[in-house]
């Protein structure tokens, strides 16, 4: 006796629960594997930069020790200390920062608390036009604007065709939507209670914005800024094209700090212009420079992991407090 | 318990309230700060958009301005030659016999005939080769590419015509704004170094001062070349072209799937909440990391496919994996991530009411998902698509990695060759240091610009249009 007769005669069917039906689960397994495809990109990513890196420091010439702790890099005569590169990247990188945060969470400010909609309106597609420019060519902007006017601002004998400076602030800019965007969107998640508590006290639309709205932001703030870090640090293009193909290497004592090994305005490779420079071209298999750019990617993917997970923490401590 | 008052700073009267004048005075303080602040913070937002335009402005200025050229021979003199009206013919609008014929009587035969082996000028007639050597080396182990591919086209030609006919030389170019307020400084300053001896080469009455756009039509149909008067982005834009497509191929069902099965099908489990925070690390690794990958795994591991060798018997089409598909796969790769978190956004904005209505009236998942759920969410996606197409197409560093060759002159016929790209161009011709290159760098960087923009204007109105038909 099947469902519809029994329904028919009034009694109720033996079952509606739904039966398993080939296509749809051939459907859910294909989805499914395109997420799991994510995981798979991870694992190549780790394993593909860890199998080559521990190639790299298998080779007699290198070891990790040297590395991490000495400060010359210069793979054709067997200086691989990792510092130079380091030092490169993470000075270009707080150059920006410098230049992006206070610019960044300014905009921000002004566009949360102070702009009309319609000046909103204007000046945020402006700024979204802002990330949609490719690097390459900020760094063509960096090359033929921001340098030769530094030289022309502090003198051509003063500063480098290849310079820090020049790079770090081209950088900022860059960075400055991705701060402004960030830090505008939990500015306004901020609830309008607390504003208007504080005007109630008497407070001005100042001291509502930088002792209420921002202290309750600070977390999703933060979050913006180290997310903006880690694309400062990841950032490859401008980097190759304005800071130059040498890395600084530098000994500590003998070398001047401001003089020489803190100048921004000289030259100083940083670790995605190193990998870039050596990669192009047809690089051949199994060399040391082959091996050597996954050691340094390998470094750099722990680098921006490290901030985006930091990044995410202070997300979901600002979450818990206003959701 | 006793309460000590907090003491007051000086100038104020222990318990008393400040006088009229010093509450008007810190007043006027605090409302003078916060307008200072409120100035602030609009100049660092008019700093931000003054960036850009800058930017912008760097750009154009070197796309246009006055150069100082010599013509082996001058154009105009050529189209005089040939019986046209010199003020509104160009070389371009030659007819093809008329180009082949200048070409025959200005290069030497030896050139002619390697210009003849890359590609034939007319499909059944050899103009510089005989007919004996053309069959003699078709025949042989490795023809040249002559031998199999088509005749030339009209634009090929005007460009070949340029290079080796007029060959034009830049001895010194301007930039657009100073072009247009001090002309006369510009012939002044070559002048001077016709005077100072920089210019050896070539007399001063053989120069012109000339006005010239950078970014022209024609720039966008000539191949690249090594001398800037006569390169173009044609092979770049082709390049970039195959390389969106393999891109969107990959990534975008494969995107979408992954956002459908976390949105709609994944249980709050340990492996889905894995993967989705895996998915958010993945949108924040460095571009360049992806071109390692693609490097290790596209061109290096899986040569044999992405060289397009398991496909054709004999001679594969490339000689190794550093082509259009192994850096297609390895954008597309970059690109997942943030197709799989906007198309997240896009189907979580589906109102609940319209999965519960279609499960409702027994409609198994796939059903619902199918024909309630995507039509809806399909603005949405398309908008996150095209934003992340539009960062594919301008993304270098990986292309860098996975070997884009910049001196590429021919077009690319298919997934297994060898490419460049508009941004791969745009590097490069930066790297260099001559005027020249960074003229056409900058008209580059005005092609690869208009067209993330337009890209960019499609994505707003859609999500305008989403947003309008939502309220």
């Amino acid at each position: 006796m099947n469902s519809d007769q029994r329904v028919a005669e009034g009694q109720s069917p033996n079952s509606f629960r739904s039966k398993p039906r080939l296509g749809e689960t051939l459907i859910r397994g294909f989805l499914f594997v395109c997420g799991a495809l994510s995981i798979a990109i991870t694992i190549g990513i780790v394993y593909e930069l860890g199998t080559e890196s521990f190639l790299f420091f298998q080779d007699e010439r290198v070891t990790i020790v040297d590395f991490l702790t000495t400060t010359v890099w210069q793979p054709q005569v067997g200086g691989f200390g990792i510092w130079p590169l380091v030092l490169g990247t993470l000075y270009i990188a707080v150059v920006a920062m410098v230049v992006a945060v206070p610019m960044g969470l300014a905009t921000a400010i002004y566009l949360s608390e102070y702009a009309s909609e319609r000046v909103r309106g204007f000046f945020k597609p402006v700024l979204e036009v802002l990330v949609g420019i490719p690097t390459v060519v900020y760094g063509f902007f960096a090359l033929t604007f921001m340098t030769p006017l530094l030289r022309s601002v502090f003198g051509s004998n003063v500063v480098g065709f290849f310079n820090v400076l020049s790079a770090g602030i081209v950088v900022g800019i860059l960075i400055v939507p991705l701060i402004s965007s960030l830090a505008e969107d939990s500015l306004r998640a901020v609830p309008d209670s607390l504003r208007q508590a504080a005007y109630a006290l008497g407070a001005s639309k100042m001291e509502v914005s930088t002792r209420v709205v921002v202290p309750a932001a600070l977390s999703g703030i933060a979050a913006g800024v180290v997310v903006a870090m880690s694309r400062a640090v990841g950032e490859t293009m401008v980097v190759t094209l304005a800071a130059g193909a040498a890395a600084r290497n530098f000994t500590f004592g003998e070398d001047s700090l401001f003089g020489y090994i803190l100048n921004p305005f000289q030259g100083a490779q940083a670790m995605t212009g190193y990998v870039a420079i050596t990669a192009s071209g047809d690089i051949a298999y199994n060399t040391i420079d082959y091996n050597s750019i996954f050691a340094i990617g390998l470094t750099l993917f722990f680098m921006t992991l490290g901030l985006n997970s930091l990044s995410r923490r202070f997300v979901s401590r600002f979450r818990q407090k206003y959701e | 318990m006793t309460v000590t008052a907090p003491e007051r700073e000086s100038g104020q009267r222990d318990g008393q309230f400040p006088t009229e004048d010093e509450y008007q005075g810190q007043l006027g303080r605090r409302t003078r700060r916060a307008s200072w602040f409120q100035a602030a913070c609009l100049l660092a937002l008019v700093i931000a958009v003054l960036a850009l335009a800058t930017l912008l402005y760097t750009i154009i200025n070197d796309s246009f301005g006055l150069v100082a050229i010599v013509n082996q021979n001058d154009p105009e003199d050529i189209v005089a030659g040939l019986g046209h009206d010199p003020e509104v013919f160009t070389i371009a609008d030659l007819s093809y016999d008329e180009m082949v014929d200048l070409l025959e009587a200005n290069v030497s035969s030896g050139v002619g005939r390697r210009l003849e082996r890359e590609q034939r000028f007319y499909e059944h007639r050899l103009v510089f080769e005989d007919e004996g050597t053309w069959t003699e080396i078709c025949a042989s182990d490795a023809p040249p590419t002559g031998c199999t591919a088509g005749p030339r086209d009209q634009a090929n030609l005007a460009a070949l015509v340029q290079e080796r006919v007029v060959m034009p030389d830049v001895i010194a170019s301007y930039q657009l704004v100073p072009s247009l307020l001090r002309p006369e400084e510009f012939e002044r300053e070559v002048e001077q170094g016709f005077a100072a001896g920089r210019f050896t080469d070539h007399t001063l009455d053989q120069v012109e001062i000339e006005w010239r756009a950078w970014f022209n039509p024609t720039f966008l149909v000539t191949p690249q070349n090594s001398t800037p008067e006569v390169a173009g982005i044609r092979t770049a834009i082709l390049g970039s072209a195959w390389l969106v497509l393999i891109t969107v191929l990959f990534a975008v069902p494969v995107g979408v799937g992954a956002a459908i099965y976390l949105v709609e099908y994944a249980k709050q489990s340990r492996m889905n909440d894995f993967i989705q925070t895996n998915i958010n690390n993945l949108a924040g690794v460095p571009s360049i990391i992806y071109g390692m990958l693609g490097l290790a795994i596209f061109v290096r591991v899986l040569e044999p496919f992405t060289s397009g060798a398991i496909f054709t018997e004999g001679v594969p089409p490339s000689e190794d994996g550093r082509t259009i598909i192994a850096a297609g796969l390895t954008l597309g790769l970059l690109t997942l991530p943030v197709v799989i978190i906007s198309a997240q956004e896009a189907l979580k904005a589906v109102p609940d009411s319209l999965r519960h209505a279609g499960l409702a009236l027994g409609a198994t998942r796939w059903q619902t998902v199918r024909s309630q759920i995507i039509p809806v969410a399909l603005p949405g996606i398309l908008t996150g698509t095209i934003l992340a197409v539009a960062r594919a197409i301008g993304e270098t560093a990986p292309l860098i990695l996975v070997g884009a060759a910049s001196f590429i002159t021919t077009d690319p016929t298919g997934p297994f060759s060898k490419f460049t790209a508009l941004p791969i161009q745009i590097f490069q011709w930066t790297s260099y240091p001559q005027q020249e290159f960074h003229n056409i760098a900058a008209a580059a960087s005005v092609a690869l610009l208009v067209l993330l923009l337009t890209l960019n204007a499609v994505a707003v109105i859609l999500r305008n249009r989403y947003s309008r038909r939502a309220e």
